[in-house]
């Protein structure tokens, strides 16, 4: 099948594209683009690992298609420090041993930081039930949970 | 754990010091800032220039006989640059090796990374292709003609022993049955352990119990899929990038499997996306090396999830009977088990660890336990945290609960009449040393969570695990810079960060310079001796004796040069809170030399400061640790909610304490995830129904309460800061505690795993009629 011309935003920037039709998000950003912090957990969107927001929402990007972007905004992993300084989620997450092995992370963070924006203040149940689509086999979740309380009451400015 | 322990293995006798770094939890970790940037480079993000993907062809059938194999048509096919099947790799001869915790047969180990005669697993490798593009690689797939003679086949443990059923291998006849058999059977291998005289100790009892326990295999569960890059060069030589568990096992595998010398294959590891014993054997590299060296290119391959279910892991499915009997006053005089454990298409399971390790937490006079390793059509079973542990804790902590009961004694004042201690004799062999097991009892019986009170359907249930800690070869390096900071290179992997910052932590502690001056980075195969895999829970525990050798040779260089220097004797200078010192006034009026003052004359005084280690770490630290749990049972859905979870374990010594909690509630939840939910599901054709996250349903957020943790310290003995292995333990108890805890809230005694819920929907369904019936009984 002939390639597809995609423009689209990512993480601010622009970027044109060369995408197959049948290409996931998830592989474009990782095989075309060369962003390869979104990983690749089942292909299925039953693990959350690569957890990308498109236009703010948050989709499992190996649900996808890399053509689905044109003309939209990409939210990824490498977008979400600002330069040097770490996004909150970031820095609590290392502040409370929220990760293990780390693959799992870049997906988590994502999926926290669209639950914040959403719901800047969630009980620790709907903490558990926004993530229930993010698998971490490492964890057991304890720390990420606490993780996304603490950066939620900085964030707050508590 | 496979290997005899040697005389010449390195002890270091525990040192009871003030320490100003291990024990605290530094804010900076080696490897987090790349995790939560995804700047962290695991093996699928590794790309080389002009790289072709790889992908294999599985067998669609759980048993058939290979006819043949045609490649022709996907050769042909534009943009496949290399196909190999069987033909392309050298057949093996019958020898044994560890890897991790279990041994593997290299005869097995070929036939298991590709199919030669048969196919005897779902999932089973027939070929392999490498194109141009994954779609290319998919397409050449399907153009690979195989012609199957399709078998009966065998899944379950206990149909695979009957004597009518399928064979495997019709050259396998059971070892260690006298005199050798003449049939060839499904059972590899009959391994016993014993102690004292079990006819004896039952006739002692007051009170005998006798059960019968199932579970279904699990899966590791990791959420990185295998991944592997090769490049095979000209010139003959191998690189390959992988994630794995241990990089020096996998280079000797490969080098075996393709007959090429070591020094020619180089394996990098990359950050590990999870392993949990999963990513001990070798799957695809080999693979990967033989399609480069065909291809002329470098190959990536990746499996997809349903490949990992398929064709890796998982563990052995089981049926455990356990019989044991203890006087009235809650005194254990006998102990028998018999274990059938399921290996999967291959012989060599985690059976000789189980049978070993049955009883290890009770102190014991009679003790008799038989084991069966049982080959059925399933992938061949890999080692899985605690491998073995989990099934057969099952079956004795629910028995020991049951018998506390019994007898009317809490069960945790059961468990500490029984306890192992210092001086207990083990039925594997060796009287065990200093441990904390009565002390993380102790700590259960008083801790908060024991008051909590319960509903209707509403239960407690408590149990404990125990396990080794594997030492083995480690090695390392420290380098000094000429600025005074301090690299550690290590080869063991780190599978979670947890190994890399404990063992800056420990380096720095040994030097006296900061944690921030210290950087812990990953060798690979070119760079250090071998080392042995993160198995075990050997990572930090070995791994930091290989530190901790290699850091004193460097503080030993630095003596040196500050002797040079002073013109003393080295053996004038001590090395005291990060610096050499005069050992006496005698010595002389010498202002002490910090790291970095040495490290700025090193050169001048004979060259760099750098200390190795080459060691061999002793197997020691066995490590123990007590669950309480509380369910709550939906009597509706037969659905089993965790309400509460508190662990309680022995570390040794925590040098990192929250690392520690973070890996005991990890462990927790893969044990809860293992006792109500996760099981292979095969259908009667044999062929794996839930090769998938949605089906295998391993826990998510909401499923799983805040785990507790709390941890105890009895230091080894036998390492310089006490520590004990830590990884494994926390799996094992979580199965019967909530077996023990459902018990508690219904009455009723769950022995099938997993405890999902049409089963428990089921035993309440059974528990209604006989309660209708006794009651019909009683009117009569």
């Amino acid at each position: 099948m002939a390639k597809q011309y995609v423009t689209t935003i990512v993480n601010g920037d622009n970027v044109e594209v060369l995408c197959d039709p049948t290409q996931t998000l998830l592989d474009v950003l990782r095989d075309e683009m060369d962003m390869t912090g979104t990983k690749e957990g089942c292909g299925t969107g039953d693990c959350g690992a690569c957890s990308v927001t498109l236009d703010g929402v948050l989709v499992c990007s190996c649900l996808v298609l890399g053509i689905e972007a044109n003309g939209k905004k990409v939210e990824t992993i490498e977008g979400m420090a600002q330069g040097e300084e770490l996004h909150p989620l970031q820095r609590k997450f290392i502040d409370h041993v929220a990760l293990q092995c780390g693959i799992c992370t870049p997906g988590l963070l994502i999926a926290s930081k669209a639950l914040l924006e959403e719901n800047p203040d969630p009980t620790e149940e709907e903490i558990r039930y926004w993530l229930a689509g993010n698998l971490c086999r490492c964890t057991g979740y304890h720390k990420i949970i606490e993780a996304v309380q603490d950066a939620a009451a900085e964030m707050r400015g508590n | 754990m496979g290997r005899a322990p040697s005389p010449f293995a390195t002890k270091i006798p525990y040192e009871k010091k003030d320490l100003k770094i291990v024990g605290t939890n530094p804010t900076a970790r080696g490897d987090a800032v790349d995790k939560v940037t995804g700047r962290a480079r695991y093996a699928s993000d590794i790309s080389l220039p002009g790289q072709l993907i790889g992908r294999v062809l599985r067998s669609p059938h759980a048993r058939a006989n290979i006819l043949s194999i045609d490649t022709s048509a996907a050769e042909a096919l534009a943009g496949v640059k290399a196909v190999v099947t069987r033909d392309d790799f050298p057949d093996m001869a019958i020898e044994h090796a560890a890897s991790g915790e279990l041994m593997v047969n290299f005869r097995d180990v070929t036939r298991n990374m590709m199919a030669r005669e048969n196919v005897l697993y779902d999932g089973h490798p027939v070929a392999a292709v490498a194109a141009t593009s994954d779609a290319i690689a998919k397409q050449a797939l399907k153009l690979i003609k195989v012609e199957y003679e399709v078998l009966p086949h065998v899944i379950d443990v206990r149909d695979a022993m009957k004597p009518d059923a399928p064979i495997l291998h019709e050259d396998q006849f059971t070892k260690g049955v006298e005199p050798k058999p003449t049939t060839p059977s499904n059972v590899a291998a009959r391994m016993e352990s014993k102690l004292g005289d079990i006819e004896k100790g039952f006739a002692e009892a007051e009170i005998i119990i006798e059960r019968e326990f199932n579970t279904k295999p699990v899966h590791q569960g990791y959420i990185e899929p295998q991944a592997s890059i090769a490049n095979y060069t000209e010139g003959g030589l191998a690189e390959v990038w992988t994630g794995t568990q241990g990089h020096f096992v996998f280079r000797a595998q490969i080098a075996k499997l393709l007959e090429m010398d070591l020094s020619k294959v180089k394996v990098i590891p990359t950050e590990l996306g999870g392993g949990f014993g999963g990513k001990n054997n070798v799957y695809l590299e080999p693979l990967a090396v033989m399609l480069s060296k065909k291809g002329k290119r470098p190959v990536k391959m990746v499996m997809d999830r349903d490949e990992v279910f398929r064709a890796t892991g998982p563990t052995s499915g089981t049926n455990v009977k356990v019989k044991m009997g203890c006087t009235r006053d809650g005194r254990i005089t006998a102990a028998q088990a018999e274990l059938n454990y399921q290996s999967g298409a291959y012989a060599g399971s985690s059976l000789p660890l189980a049978t070993i390790t049955v009883f290890t937490r009770y102190d014991l006079e009679n003790v008799s336990v038989v084991g069966h390793d049982v080959t059925t059509n399933r992938p061949k079973v890999a080692a899985y945290r605690a491998p073995g542990a989990p099934m057969v804790a099952f079956g004795v902590e629910t028995v020991i609960d049951e018998m506390a009961r019994e007898c009317g004694i809490d069960c945790i004042d059961f468990r500490l009449l029984n306890a192992a201690k210092e001086g207990t004799q083990t039925h594997f062999g060796p009287k065990l040393g200093p441990i904390g097991y009565i002390q993380t009892l102790e700590r259960a019986k008083v801790h908060a969570h024991m008051s909590e009170k319960l509903g209707p359907n509403q239960g407690r249930g408590v149990a404990t695990g125990f396990w080794f800690t594997l030492g083995a070869e480690t090695s390392a390096t420290v380098n000094v810079g000429e600025d005074g900071t301090a690299t550690l290179i290590f080869g063991t992997v780190d599978v979670t960060g947890g190994s890399r910052s404990a063992f800056a932590m420990i380096v720095a502690e040994e030097l006296g310079i900061p944690y921030e001056k210290v950087r812990t980075m990953s060798g690979d195969t070119s760079a250090l001796g071998f080392n042995f895999m993160t198995a075990g829970s050997r990572g930090t525990a070995a791994g930091s004796m290989a530190a901790v050798t290699a850091t004193r040779k460097a503080i030993a260089r630095m003596c040196e040069i500050a002797a040079r220097k002073w013109e003393v004797e080295p053996d004038q200078v001590v090395w005291e809170d990060g610096k050499a010192r005069p050992a006496g006034a005698n010595v002389g009026d010498f202002a002490p030399m910090s790291v970095a003052e040495l490290a700025k004359e090193a050169a001048w005084f004979g060259g760099t400061i750098a200390g190795h280690a080459e060691i061999n770490v002793a197997q020691g630290g066995p490590g123990f640790g007590t669950h309480i749990v509380d369910v709550e049972v939906d009597r509706r859905t037969g659905a089993v909610k965790v309400l509460r979870y508190t662990l309680i374990q022995d570390a040794g010594k925590a040098v990192y304490p929250e690392f520690i909690e973070g890996q005991f509630q990890g462990g927790a939840v893969q044990g809860i995830g293992t006792a109500l939910n996760e099981e292979y599901i095969y259908n009667d054709k044999g062929l794996l129904e839930n090769a998938g996250f949605l089906d295998y349903r391993i826990p998510v957020a909401s499923d799983v309460p805040f785990i507790n943790t709390e941890i105890v310290e009895v230091p080894n003995p036998d390492h310089p800061y006490g520590i004990r292995g830590i990884g494994e333990v926390p799996i094992i108890p979580p199965l019967p505690a909530i077996a023990n805890a459902i018990h508690d809230a219904i009455g009723i005694r769950m022995r099938d795993h997993p405890m999902s819920p049409p089963k428990v929907l089921k035993a309440l369904k059974d528990q209604m009629i006989e309660d209708a019936a006794a009651q019909g009984t009683a009117a009569e």
